[in-house]
């Protein structure tokens, strides 16, 4: 059964859109999987999401129950990766803290990436003063630095996860616009389009569904490569305080409340370090895996 | 008798792919003298291939062996990329399908020339500025002084085409391989472009083999022609007897042709099936 | 009198500051095959783009069945004119199947029917139903080609302006594709003006032709004087020779 079913998706003439669809989307998968880095990558990532979506059942204590009498326990059988100041047990904080990472980095994802894209696709695609309006107003976004502006908008707006997303998907979205154009400026004049024109495709139609599609591919990879920087820059917002406020488990905070103890109680803020590495590294990881199957170049040669 | 310029002997190209090794190229030989080949065929029939392992220019993962492979005495086989250098351009030039790929951008074309000639040959400059000025005038450009002193973008793709020519010709090969030279030119000027090969090849007794889409194109300008079709030499035969060509490709690419004075209401279509060996989309 | 499928009069047409055709008049009739020819350079393409909408820069009139044009691409005239591009490999979009390129202008027109429609449009052009979906990089040059003809012909245009068509392709690729034109337009009563450098295949394929030369038509002839070699102008009998034409004695 496993065969056919394989077959019916590498079929080379697939016999409705969904078959065709479902095809390439298996041909991307098998590459991927041939990357050894993508898919330690991927595991990671998925280790991330399943955390975070059965938090609750996998902590083996509660994330914000305080226990005094165990304070600043080190690693342990009990508590595999210590208890911090306020005797909660480590390993349940990440356990949890995973849960307010994944939704930084997917809400972030979710409002830069679209932005990002539409801004560079219509400035790429219309070119003249539009092109020079939007991208002048991307430079301004560009040309400051991420944190920077970041705590500024924070500080306008005022601690907290929320704002927190609203100022790092602020601060993202300029680098997709960029990506977006260019990829829309080396096709804008390719006939591809020409014949979609010449067809009577209002503008609005031909970005959405010819251009955009099109410019997908690299900013996925881009955003996939990014999750790592919007990581450590809401890490960074927590540190400060500026993020989640306790005793919200954000891995950032974390770190920020065990430099206090760093010296002698080293578990409280290393523990919250290494699951911010690991994550980064795997969606590093996989941006790398995923740019090298989803470069057009490459699958011309399929 | 003279030995021939040229021996392949059952020339392969290899390319490894998902599906298993392809054979680009399979077991090509032919002689060469100091006269005009043509290859002809259609894209993907190895053409360009066959041409570019003479230089051996086929790099990794493609995977070229032959039985014999021989160049004026020299077994190319077995030369080293070092030795390869220095036939490459002194020897054996090759001529490719666009000049503004093949013309660095940011030198102007007499020095351009100059350095083709200077890397196999060093020689005072003096010297080296009128043996450019010569060349240029013998690939028919006027105002040679003028010319030398231009870059690449500043001249159009006719005399950019006669420059790479100037450039491959001037240190006075054996060999010359043109590989689609006049496919990106105008029709008035592919003409100029061949007629100036031919006289510098047939004058300087050289080798040459042009390889090319077009039929009646090779079928003018060589004196042998060999028809490929994917990866084998399927016909041989005297340029001037290509009308009377024998195998079936051969023959249905003729008819395939339409011609300047056409009255067929139909075209004919090749029939692959009657000989392709499962050749791919 | 019968209007004629495109009218040009007095043309120009500039790309920046340089005007790359100078003051054209033409008119081809309905139903008529008409080819422009001349080198690179000479402004055939830009005729073709103007008249298409992708070259806005123009002044004179452009009118196509009697209803004259405007300067961008429109709804209304993309029932009436369509365009086959000369790249086959350039004018598919690259993440599209053949089905999804053939349906966008029946969606974008609101046209019912749709899976009937992209059905026969891949009988008339002779590709097996198996291609249907199968994205651009699965298919050969001339399975491209024959998929932008099809594109084409799904508005069901009486004008059909096709740049170089078969210049890209393989000989024996390029004769199925004009043999297709050609009993395209027998069927659908279609009027080609296609521009080519290629004269053979324009005695193949077209009734008329024009010459053109830096921008301007230099002769206007029937494919008669092409067969016989008796063209008038030194310039086209240049251009005959050039692509292995006999001249008449």
């Amino acid at each position: 059964m496993a065969v056919t079913y394989r077959d019916w998706l590498l079929d080379d003439s697939p016999s409705s859109r969904l078959q065709a669809g479902l095809g390439r989307s298996y041909r991307v998968s098998m590459a991927l999987a041939r990357n050894p880095l993508a898919v330690a990558g991927a595991l990671i990532i998925l280790t991330l999401i399943l955390m975070a979506a059965f938090a609750p059942w996998i902590a083996p204590y509660s994330a914000t129950g305080q226990d005094l009498t165990n304070r600043l326990m080190p690693p342990s059988a009990q508590h595999w990766m210590g208890t911090d100041e306020l005797g909660r047990d480590i390993f349940s904080r990440i356990i949890h803290g995973s849960r307010i990472t994944l939704m930084i980095v997917t809400m972030v994802a979710l409002i830069s990436a679209p932005i990002g894209l539409v801004v560079g696709a219509v400035s790429g695609y219309f070119g003249g003063s539009t092109d020079r309006i939007m991208m002048g107003l991307t430079d301004i976004f560009l040309s400051m630095p991420k944190l920077i502006l970041a705590l500024a908008f924070v500080a306008a707006l005022g601690p907290g996860i929320e704002n927190a997303i609203i100022a790092i998907a602020i601060t993202a979205w300029p680098v997709y616009a960029r990506i977006a154009r260019a990829e829309t400026m080396t096709f804008r004049d390719a006939e591809f389009i020409a014949a979609v024109q010449l067809q009577g495709a209002s503008s609005t139609r031909i970005i959405l569904r010819h251009v955009l599609p099109l410019c997908a591919s690299s900013t996925i990879v881009r955003v996939t490569l990014d999750m790592a920087g919007i990581i450590l820059t809401a890490a960074g917002l927590g540190f400060l305080g500026l993020g989640a406020q306790p005793p919200l488990p954000e891995w950032g905070a974390m770190i920020s409340r065990g430099r206090n103890f760093i010296l002698d109680q080293w578990w409280v803020a290393t523990m919250p370090g290494f699951a911010i590495i690991l994550v980064s590294l795997g969606f590093c990881f996989l941006g790398d895996g995923l740019r090298d199957v989803l470069d057009p170049k490459q699958e011309n040669k399929q | 008798m003279t030995r021939p310029l040229l021996e392949i002997e059952n020339l392969t190209v290899t390319f490894p792919t998902a599906q298993g090794p392809i054979e680009v190229v399979r077991n090509v030989s032919f002689t060469l003298g100091r006269e005009r080949l043509g290859i002809v065929g259609e894209s993907g029939s190895g053409k360009s291939m066959t041409g570019r392992s003479i230089l051996k220019l086929i790099r990794p993962p493609g995977r070229v062996t032959a039985d014999r492979m021989v160049f004026d005495g020299i077994d190319l086989a077995a030369q080293s990329d070092r030795q390869m250098r220095h036939l490459r351009g002194a020897r054996i030039s090759m001529i490719m399908q666009d000049p503004k790929f093949s013309l660095n951008p940011v030198m102007t074309v007499g020095a351009q020339i100059g350095e083709a000639l200077q890397t196999h040959r060093p020689m005072a400059r003096s010297e080296l500025q009128a043996r450019v000025l010569a060349m240029l005038e013998a690939v028919r450009i006027d105002g040679p002084e003028r010319v030398a002193g231009l870059y690449p973008h500043q001249i159009s793709g006719g005399m950019g085409q006669r420059v790479m020519i100037a450039m491959m010709l001037i240190p006075e090969p054996d060999l010359l391989i043109a590989d689609e030279p006049t496919s990106a030119l105008d029709v008035s000027v592919q003409a100029q472009v061949l007629d100036i090969i031919e006289e510098l090849v047939s004058g300087k007794g050289m080798g040459l083999i042009l390889i090319s889409h077009d039929l009646n194109l090779v079928a003018r300008y060589c004196d042998r022609i060999l028809v490929m079709n994917s990866g084998e030499v399927v016909e041989e035969c005297v340029a001037s007897e290509l009308a009377n060509a024998t195998h079936p490709y051969t023959r249905g690419l003729l008819a395939a042709m339409p011609r300047m004075n056409e009255d067929r209401e139909e075209l004919p279509v090749l029939d692959r099936s009657s000989w392709a060996t499962g050749a791919g989309t | 009198m019968k209007q004629p499928a495109i009218l040009l009069e007095e043309l120009n047409i500039s790309y920046g500051p340089t005007r790359i055709v100078h003051g054209v008049d033409l008119a081809i009739d309905e139903g008529e095959s008409f080819a422009l020819v001349g080198e690179s350079g000479s402004g055939k393409t830009t005729i073709l783009k103007a008249i298409a909408g992708l070259a806005p820069d123009w002044t004179g009139t452009i009118s196509v069945l009697g209803r004259r044009r405007g300067h961008r691409p429109d709804r209304a005239f993309a029932r009436d004119c369509q365009m086959v591009f000369q790249d086959p490999y350039g004018s598919l979009h690259p993440r599209k199947t053949v089905d999804d390129c053939l349906s966008e202008p029946l969606l974008v027109h609101g046209l019912k029917e749709r899976d009937r429609r992209v059905k026969d449009a891949l009988d008339a052009v002779g590709l097996d139903q198996r291609f249907r979906f199968r994205y651009p990089h699965q298919l050969s040059g001339g399975q491209r080609q024959r998929v932008a003809i099809a594109r084409a012909l799904m508005l069901t245009p009486k004008v059909m302006l096709l740049d170089e068509p078969t210049s890209a392709l393989d000989v024996s690729v390029q004769a199925e594709i004009l043999n297709l034109l050609k009993k395209l337009r027998r069927e659908q009563g279609l009027t080609y003006m296609m521009v080519t450098h290629n004269l053979p295949v324009v005695s193949f394929l077209c009734d008329r032709l024009a010459v053109m030369r830096h921008g301007r038509i230099v002769e206007v002839a029937d494919v008669s004087d092409l067969k016989s070699g008796t063209l008038e102008h030194s310039y086209s009998r240049e251009l005959f020779i050039a692509s292995g034409g006999e001249p008449a004695a």
